[in-house]
């Protein structure tokens, strides 16, 4: 955990009087996995937003690998090796769910190449293979839409990680998942991403969560990182567990 | 520039009064248009039929006045009495009969089911009126003229279509701003215009409100065809010319706005009476060259709101 | 979001991940596997019925061919609806190409150069104007579509000396490949031009709608925003498919201009449009063969009701429109599914 991935520098968003960031210094390390803990409107999404190109940040820097990417389109910073989840998951409603896992598979070739249609039982297999890897194998033939939420929110994981991306920004993953199977979509979710040396960012309101899986945690406060380090170490912090926690908790 | 003036000064003033005229009539159609689709979400392709029935049955009440003997002035009330006669009777049985079916449904399914009623009332209305053209001008003619001075010239314009036109859409105009703004119904119709589900949410019966919003839009429809009968002949495809037009404003405009539709109706009906006078070739297509250079710039339109999706 | 949330006593079984089951609305959906394997079969069957109707009633081979015309340019309309698009102003290609035949006939002299002009030249106007209106969506794609189709029409209203306005142009038989034919050999030869066409657009369209370009334009409808995540340029992709559905779309209209063989204002007015997405949305957005089914429904009921009922054939229309879509809401692609597979929504 030496080599920094992604720099966020300075960065600075206001919508009308709110500051969803506020200067934001934010450096994540290649292969760690980092949680990003905060109240409702403390800015979480927007770091997610603005570092997949969906806002463009009023000041400040983003550099992934050592190259700037602020203000580029979410397409292009997808081609870079970055992919993300939402916290409302964004399916194709009217596609199957292996559909949906084809397509992002496809996505990675260009969908423009003219051998694109030939390669479709290849991008059907490795679709399977991932909705496996989710426990969504049964669900394969169903239209997105007929899916309950817990499910939804897994398949649109497993197309943001159908993209083979270097770094994975998740938000809140585990929103919508049923608590009894919490765990163990965190387990499975956190054994693909090992496996296939993803480094993730993700924002959680679940501590235990946080806890078992983060390698570090960084709290966010009022557009700002009011702490950053070890699970262990911020979590037992009096002041974050009387800001954050306790309206987690609450929540 | 001041020879051009000299020589066209005239032409320009005639110009700009029928610009305001008929920039009344347009926005009475095209608001009552973003009325129905603000609240409804439905873009009703025969509403422009609505316009032509108003306009045939205000010409038809009219002549029936007359040719019981009532004195010509009892054809200006008729106007608006068929206009009203058309959203009462026709608004709530399509929209009962009708989009009650297809509310939520695709927009392409909406779309259609207005087409196809369209065309259905496009033929009612040549078996009722046939397809010969009616004249029935005497509520403009009683009205009389006015000489208005300009640019050293005289020019003669008749009081209905500097007065009565323009008198009407204002009226609307205020009318419906305060309605929407200061009664309880029209805030309900608001709040349902900009989120329909918070709307429902909070218990809002929309089965009225969407009934209450269609007729009135249907009746604004027929008002604007009952105003315009005294001044053209009536043919058919009056209704298929309005509608696209009105579309093109409400479009223009922004959706659901009712400041914006005046705005472009005035742009509009400007442009297009301005191209008649000077560049007839140009009179059908200065509205649409007005909405492309509008959403070049503004791509919600003049008064649309952008939305930006949560993710 | 709908479906009930499951989340709470259910076990981690694979049953639970579904929501409701009931949550299909609407007929525009896509086919099921058993229909779409048989849709070659029908499209023979379809087109040997085609054949047969036409060589038993002389007459049918126009409105035969205006039909399968028709159904060419619907592709492209059907294409728009898979990417959730309503142009209500695809007349303007149609016209375009109609046109084209018009003013370039008397020079170019030939049927089938006069076709591949007519399809580059759309192409070539649908991709200027798809540059600007791909970049909206729904009804401000419709309207804007709307708008450019109204501005074509007045042009070829006002510009009489162009156009000659709404008396319109004749045109002239042309030689097929070369080939000068008497009026009969010429209508048997642009018939079975359409049909040939017909069956190798389709097919291509078949093939496109398959592929990932095709999935990811019917995935603009539901969830653009993940197409742009997923690298995928949602615009270019519509764009592409605007750009396809402009050529279809000459194609028609050439051939509807060499079977008429006389081009008015008319077929760009906005109602004629709106007859392209009602054929679409009669014949049912499903299948490539949707487009030709509606056409030939279409015609056929046009005829008929204009020969029966002259004052009254838009409203029977308008009627039929209405029926069906109330009543099947599949379109007659659906309906055919229905029948056949049993299993229709």
């Amino acid at each position: 955990m030496s080599e920094v991935l992604l720099q966020a520098t300075g960065l600075r968003l206001a919508f009308g009087g709110v500051r969803a960031a506020d200067g934001i210094d934010l450096g994540v390390m290649k292969g760690e996995f980092l949680a990003i803990i905060g109240p409702n409107g403390a800015g979480k999404t927007t770091f997610i937003n603005m570092t997949t190109g969906y806002l463009r940040p009023q000041a400040g820097d983003i550099t992934y690998e050592g190259r700037r990417i602020t203000g580029m389109a979410p397409r292009a910073i997808v081609k870079l090796g970055i992919a993300r989840s939402f916290q409302l998951p964004q399916l194709f409603l009217e596609h199957t769910v292996e559909q949906n896992l084809a397509l992002a598979v496809a996505s990675r070739d260009g969908i423009w190449s003219p051998l694109a249609p030939l390669l479709r039982p290849r991008y059907r297999e490795e679709a399977r293979d991932l909705l496996e890897r989710f426990g969504l194998t049964g669900v394969a033939d169903a239209r997105a839409d007929a899916l309950n939420e817990g499910a939804r929110k897994l398949a649109d994981i497993a197309m943001a990680v159908a993209l083979k991306p270097r770094l994975l920004l998740m938000d809140e993953p585990t929103s919508g998942v049923a608590a009894s199977e919490k765990m163990q979509v965190v387990e499975t979710l956190a054994r693909v991403l090992r496996d296939a040396a993803v480094t993730a960012v993700f924002v959680e309101h679940d501590m235990d969560v946080v806890e078992r899986f983060a390698d570090r945690v960084a709290v966010w406060s009022q557009g700002r990182i009011a702490a950053l380090g070890p699970p262990q170490e911020v979590l037992s912090d009096p002041a974050v567990q009387r800001d954050v926690i306790g309206i987690e908790r609450h929540a | 520039m001041a020879e051009w003036f000299q020589d066209n000064g005239l032409l320009l003033g005639l110009a700009l009064l029928d610009g305001l005229s008929s920039a009344g009539l347009i926005f009475l159609v095209a608001v009552g248009l973003n009325l129905v689709f603000g609240v409804l979400r439905i873009i009703n392709v025969a509403h422009g039929s609505l316009y032509a029935i108003g306009a045939y049955s205000a010409a038809s009440i009219g002549i029936f006045l007359a040719s019981i003997g009532l004195p010509g002035w009892a054809s200006i009330p008729a106007l608006v009495v068929s206009a009203a006669l058309v959203g009462a009777v026709l608004g709530p049985l399509i929209e009962r009969l009708l989009l009650r079916r297809i509310y939520g449904q695709e927009e392409v399914v909406q779309l259609l089911v207005t087409f196809a009623l369209f065309m259905i009332l496009e033929d009612v209305q040549k078996l009722v009126w046939g397809v010969q053209p009616i004249h029935h001008d005497t509520a403009m003619t009683l009205l009389g003229t006015i000489d208005i001075p300009f640019a050293g010239d005289v020019i003669p314009f008749t009081n209905y279509q500097l007065f009565m036109l323009p008198g009407f859409a204002i009226v609307t105009l205020v009318g419906l701003a305060w309605f929407l703004r200061r009664t309880l119904t029209g805030r309900v119709i608001v709040a349902v215009t900009t989120d329909r589900e918070a709307a429902t949410a909070m218990g809002i019966d929309a089965a009225r409100i969407y009934l209450l919003t269609f007729s009135f839009g249907a009746a604004l429809a027929a008002l604007g065809g009952a105003l315009s009968s005294p001044t053209a002949a009536l043919v058919p495809g009056i209704g298929a010319q309005t509608i696209v037009l009105s579309f093109a404003v409400v479009a223009t405009a922004g959706l659901g706005q009712i400041e914006g539709a005046a705005l472009t109706s005035l742009m509009m009906g400007l442009g297009r009476s301005i191209a008649v006078y000077f560049e007839p070739e140009l009179e059908v297509v200065v509205p649409y060259i007005i909405m492309v250079l509008v959403l070049l710039v503004r791509p919600q339109g003049l008064f649309g709101v952008a939305e930006t999706r949560r993710v | 979001m709908s479906g009930p949330d499951h989340r709470s006593a259910n076990p981690p079984r694979e049953a639970s991940l579904r929501g409701d089951p009931g949550t299909g609305r609407g007929g525009l959906d896509r086919p099921r596997h058993p229909m779409r394997k048989i849709e070659p079969v029908l499209a023979i069957l379809l087109a040997a019925a085609l054949i047969a109707a036409a060589i038993a009633a002389p007459w049918l081979r126009f409105v035969l061919t205006i039909a399968l015309a028709k159904g060419i340019a619907v592709l492209g309309i059907m294409l728009l609806l898979r990417a959730g698009q309503v142009s209500f102003g695809h007349a303007l290609y149609v016209a375009f190409g109609a046109y084209i035949v018009a003013f370039l006939a008397p020079k170019l002299n030939d049927a089938v150069v006069l076709l591949a002009v007519a399809a580059v030249g759309a192409g070539l106007l649908g991709l200027v104007i798809g540059l600007f209106v791909t970049r909206y969506r729904q009804i401000f794609f419709g309207m804007l579509n709307l708008a450019m189709s109204m501005v074509f029409y007045s042009l070829l209203e006002k510009l009489y000396h162009i156009t000659k306005g709404s008396d319109g142009i004749r045109v002239e038989i042309p030689p097929v490949a070369g080939q000068v034919l008497d009026r009969v050999a010429y209508e048997w030869t642009i018939f079975g031009i359409a049909l040939g066409l017909a069956l190798v657009l389709g097919l291509l369209l078949r093939l496109y709608l398959a592929s990932p370009m095709g999935e990811a334009l019917a995935g603009i409808k539901t969830r653009e925003t993940r197409l742009e995540f997923m690298g995928v340029p949602a615009r270019g992709v519509l764009l592409s498919a605007y750009v396809i559905s402009a050529v279809v779309g000459g194609i028609g209209g050439a051939l509807i201009a060499m079977t008429s063989r006389h081009v008015t204002p008319l077929l760009a007015y906005w109602t004629g449009s709106g007859e392209l997405v009602f054929i679409a949305i009669l014949g049912g957005a499903g299948g490539v063969l949707g487009p030709f089914l509606g056409a030939a429904a279409y015609e056929l009921v046009r005829v008929y009701a204009a020969a029966s009922f002259a004052d009254a054939w838009q409203l029977i229309l308008g009627s039929v429109l209405l029926l069906v879509i109330l009543f099947a809401p599949g379109g007659l692609w659906g309906m055919a599914a229905r029948a056949i597979g049993g299993r229709g929504r």
